[in-house]
C-alpha cells in the first residue's frame, strides 16, 4: 500500500489525555491517516481525529423497517391469502393481533443489522493486522494508549514521523512492520 | 512488569463507584486472573459439581419424559399447565433483570451498572435457556417444535397468529437472540484483552477467534459505542414486551383470576423483582469468593436492594388491585377464584407468597439490612421462592377451580415435576459456573471507564 515498506509509526502513551493531545498535535501537523488505540472508548478522540459520523443508525433503521414489514406481511399473507381460517368470526386481517409479531421482528431485524453493521463498518472479523507486530501493542488492551501515523499518509516519511512522535514525549516510538 | 509507570490517584473524586486505588492495569489483572492464572477455588468445583449433578437429573427426567410421555408429570385435566408453565414464567422473569441492567440502566446513564452488567447478562441468557426447556418439553413431542414456526410444508397448514401462544414463540426467541447478540458484542473488547494476556496457546487461539481481531482502534470504538447504544435502545422495549407477551398467555383467556388488563405491568414488575433477587444471589457469593468487593461494592448491593424494594411494592400494589378488582367488579367467578386462593386448597401457598413477596422484603427499608450481604442474600432467596409461588398460584389455582364445580380438580406435583424443575436449576448453575471460569465475569473495559484517570483532562480537550 505504500513504498515505505512499513505500515506506519506508532507511539505509546500513558494516559488518555496524552493520547488525545498527541492526536490533536498530529492533526495540526497535517497528518490525516491516523488511528489511535485505547483499552476503552474515549469520546474526545472522535473529535480529535475528526472521525466521520458513522452510518450505523441508518443501517439499523433500514433493518427495523424491513423487519416490521416482513413481520406484518408474513402474517397478513398467511392469515388472509394462504391459510384463511375463521376464528370466532374475526376478520381475516385482524391486524391488532398481528402487532406483537410485527414488533418482535422489527426488534430482531434491527438488532441483527446493528451487530452485523457494526462488524461490517469496522471490517471485523480481521484475523491479521500489522499493528499486532509491535511487541508492546498487547498493552493496548490493558493500560496503554497508542497513536499510529500510517504510511498511507501523503506527508508520511518514517524518519520525520518518528521524530515528530518523539517530540510528543511518549514512552516509546516504534515502527509497525507490514 | 516492574518498570510500569502508573498514574496513581491519591484521592478519587467523591461519589466514585468502585473502591479507590485501582488503576487500568490492576483492574485488568484482577478480572482476567480469575480466568487465566488464578487457581480455581474449591467452591467453584463444589458449585459446578452440584450444577452438573442436577443437570444429570434433568437429563434423566427428560429421558423418562420422552419415553413415557407428559403423564409422568402431575398435569391432569383441568390443570394442564402445572409446573411446566410455572417454571417457564419464573425463569424468563429472572432473565429480565440482566437486560434491565445492561440496557435500561445504560440508557439512564447509571454508571454503577458497569461492574455487574456482564454476569447479569449471562444470567439472562442461561435463565432464558432454562425457561425455553419447559414449553418445549410440555409439548410432549419437542422434536416437532418447528411446527410453531411459519414455513412452507406439505401439510398445508400454518400457525394461527391470533393466539398468544404463537406470540410467545416469537417474543421468547427474539429475546434469546438479542440477549445473545448484546452479550457477545459487550464481550468482544474483553476477549481481545484475554487474547493478549493469556500465555496458553490454545486459549490464545480460542479467545483470538472469538475477539475477531478486535484491536481497540478509535474508529472501531466510535462505531462500537453507537452499536451499544442502539442495541440498548432496542433491548429496552423488547424486555418490557417479553413478559407482557407472557402475561397475554393468561389475560387473553377468560379463566377467572387471569382475565385482567393490568397483568402486563404486574408481570414485568414481578420479573424485575425476581431478576434482581437472582443478581444478588449470584453476586454476593461470587464477589467474596473471588475477592471482588472492590469492584462489586456494597453500593451495588444497596442499589439492587432498593430496586427490589421498589419493584416489590409494585407487585404488592398489583396483589391489592387484583383483590380489589375482583370485589369491585362484582363478577361471581372472579370473586370465587380469589376466595379459593385465600382460603381454599392452595391457601398455604397464597399466604406464603404474600409473606415472601410483601411482608419479609420490608426489612429492606433498613439500611442495616441492605448493607449486610448475608441478610441481602437471604432476602433474595426469599423473594425467589415467593415469586415462584406467585407464578404457581396464578397458574394452578385458577385452572383448578374455574366456572363449573364438575370441572374442578387438584394439582399434585410428582417427583418428575420436581426433578425437571431442580434439573433446570442444575442447568443454570452448570452454565453459569462454566461462564465464570471461561470468560471475564465483569466487563473489564467498562470498569476501566469508571476510573478517575479515564477522564480526559481539560487541557487535552481544547
Amino acid at each position: 500500500m505504500s513504498d515505505h515498506g512499513i505500515y506506519g509509526v506508532m507511539a505509546e502513551f500513558d494516559s488518555p489525555s496524552e493520547l488525545v493531545s498527541a492526536a490533536r498535535a498530529a492533526r495540526a501537523k497535517g497528518y490525516r491517516k491516523l488511528d489511535a488505540y485505547s483499552p476503552f472508548p474515549i469520546e474526545e478522540l472522535t473529535e480529535a481525529l475528526h472521525l466521520h459520523k458513522n452510518k450505523l443508525p441508518l443501517i439499523v433503521l433500514a433493518g427495523g423497517i424491513v423487519g416490521g414489514l416482513t413481520g406484518f406481511f408474513l402474517q397478513y399473507w398467511i392469515a388472509v391469502m394462504y391459510f384463511p381460517i375463521n376464528i370466532a368470526g374475526r376478520p381475516l386481517n385482524s391486524w391488532p393481533s398481528f402487532v406483537i409479531i410485527t414488533f418482535e421482528l422489527t426488534i430482531l431485524f434491527a438488532s441483527l443489522s446493528a451487530v452485523l453493521g457494526m462488524m461490517a463498518l469496522c471490517g471485523l472479523p480481521m484475523p491479521y493486522h500489522p499493528v499486532f507486530n509491535v511487541a508492546r501493542f498487547s498493552a493496548a488492551s490493558r493500560n496503554r494508549f497508542f497513536l499510529c501515523i500510517e504510511a498511507g499518509d501523503p506527508l508520511f516519511d518514517p524518519a520525520a514521523a518518528s521524530q515528530f512522535l518523539e517530540g510528543l514525549e511518549p514512552r516509546e516510538v516504534s515502527e509497525v512492520a507490514n | 512488569m516492574a518498570d510500569d509507570r502508573q498514574i496513581v490517584v491519591e484521592r478519587p473524586a467523591p461519589g466514585e463507584i468502585i473502591a479507590p486505588g485501582y488503576t487500568f492495569s490492576t483492574i485488568t489483572d484482577q478480572i482476567s486472573s480469575v480466568v487465566l492464572t488464578r487457581k480455581t477455588p474449591l467452591f467453584w468445583f463444589v458449585a459446578f459439581g452440584v450444577g452438573g449433578s442436577l443437570l444429570m437429573l434433568f437429563l434423566l427426567a427428560v429421558t423418562v419424559l420422552l419415553v413415557k410421555g407428559t403423564g409422568i408429570w402431575g398435569i391432569r385435566t383441568p390443570v394442564m399447565w402445572g409446573f411446566a408453565i410455572t417454571n417457564f414464567v419464573w425463569w424468563i422473569g429472572i432473565g429480565h433483570a440482566g437486560t434491565l441492567i445492561s440496557a435500561i440502566l445504560l440508557l439512564l446513564n447509571q454508571r454503577w451498572r458497569n461492574s455487574i452488567n456482564r454476569f447479569a447478562e449471562a444470567m439472562t441468557l442461561f435463565a432464558v435457556a432454562c425457561a425455553g426447556m419447559f414449553p418445549l418439553l410440555h409439548m410432549g413431542r419437542p422434536w416437532l417444535f418447528y411446527w410453531m414456526m411459519p414455513y412452507p410444508n406439505t401439510m398445508g397448514i400454518e400457525p394461527q397468529f391470533r393466539s398468544p401462544l404463537v406470540w410467545d414463540v416469537f417474543a421468547v426467541s427474539t429475546y434469546a437472540t438479542v440477549s445473545l447478540l448484546f452479550w457477545f458484542v459487550g464481550l468482544m473488547p474483553d476477549l481481545g484483552t484475554l487474547r493478549d494476556r493469556t500465555k496458553n496457546p490454545i486459549g490464545r487461539a480460542i479467545y483470538g477467534v472469538l475477539a475477531m481481531g478486535w484491536r481497540g482502534s478509535a474508529r472501531h470504538w466510535s462505531v462500537y459505542e453507537t452499536a451499544s447504544l442502539l442495541l440498548a435502545g432496542l433491548a429496552t422495549p423488547l424486555v418490557l414486551s417479553v413478559h407482557t407477551v407472557v402475561s397475554f398467555d393468561f389475560t387473553i383467556a377468560i379463566v377467572p383470576g387471569w382475565h385482567s388488563t393490568f397483568f402486563p405491568p404486574y408481570f414485568v414488575a414481578g420479573a424485575i423483582y425476581s431478576g434482581f433477587a437472582m443478581v444478588l444471589a449470584l453476586a454476593i457469593p461470587l464477589r467474596s469468593l473471588y475477592g471482588l468487593q472492590g469492584l462489586i461494592t456494597d453500593k451495588h448491593l444497596d442499589n439492587c436492594g432498593k430496586i427490589m424494594l421498589a419493584t416489590g411494592w409494585i407487585v404488592a400494589y398489583a396483589y391489592m388491585l387484583e383483590v380489589f378488582g375482583a370485589w369491585y367488579g362484582g363478577d361471581t367467578y372472579e370473586q370465587a377464584a380469589f376466595w379459593h386462593r385465600m382460603t381454599g386448597r392452595y391457601a398455604v401457598q397464597y399466604w406464603s407468597l404474600v409473606g415472601c413477596n410483601i411482608v419479609l422484603p420490608q426489612f429492606l427499608w433498613f439500611e442495616r439490612v441492605r448493607s449486610s450481604p448475608p441478610l441481602l442474600f437471604i432476602a433474595s432467596i426469599v423473594v425467589l421462592v415467593g415469586m415462584w409461588l406467585e407464578r404457581f398460584m396464578i397458574i394452578v389455582s385458577s385452572l383448578a377451580q374455574d366456572f363449573l364445580p364438575s370441572s374442578w380438580g387438584i394439582f399434585q406435583a410428582t417427583r418428575w415435576d420436581w426433578a425437571t424443575y431442580l434439573g433446570t436449576i442444575g442447568l443454570f448453575l452448570f452454565l453459569f459456573f462454566l461462564f465464570v471460569r471461561a470468560l471475564p465475569m465483569i466487563s473489564i473495559f467498562e470498569v476501566r471507564t469508571l476510573l478517575p484517570q479515564a477522564k480526559v483532562s481539560k487541557e487535552a480537550k481544547s
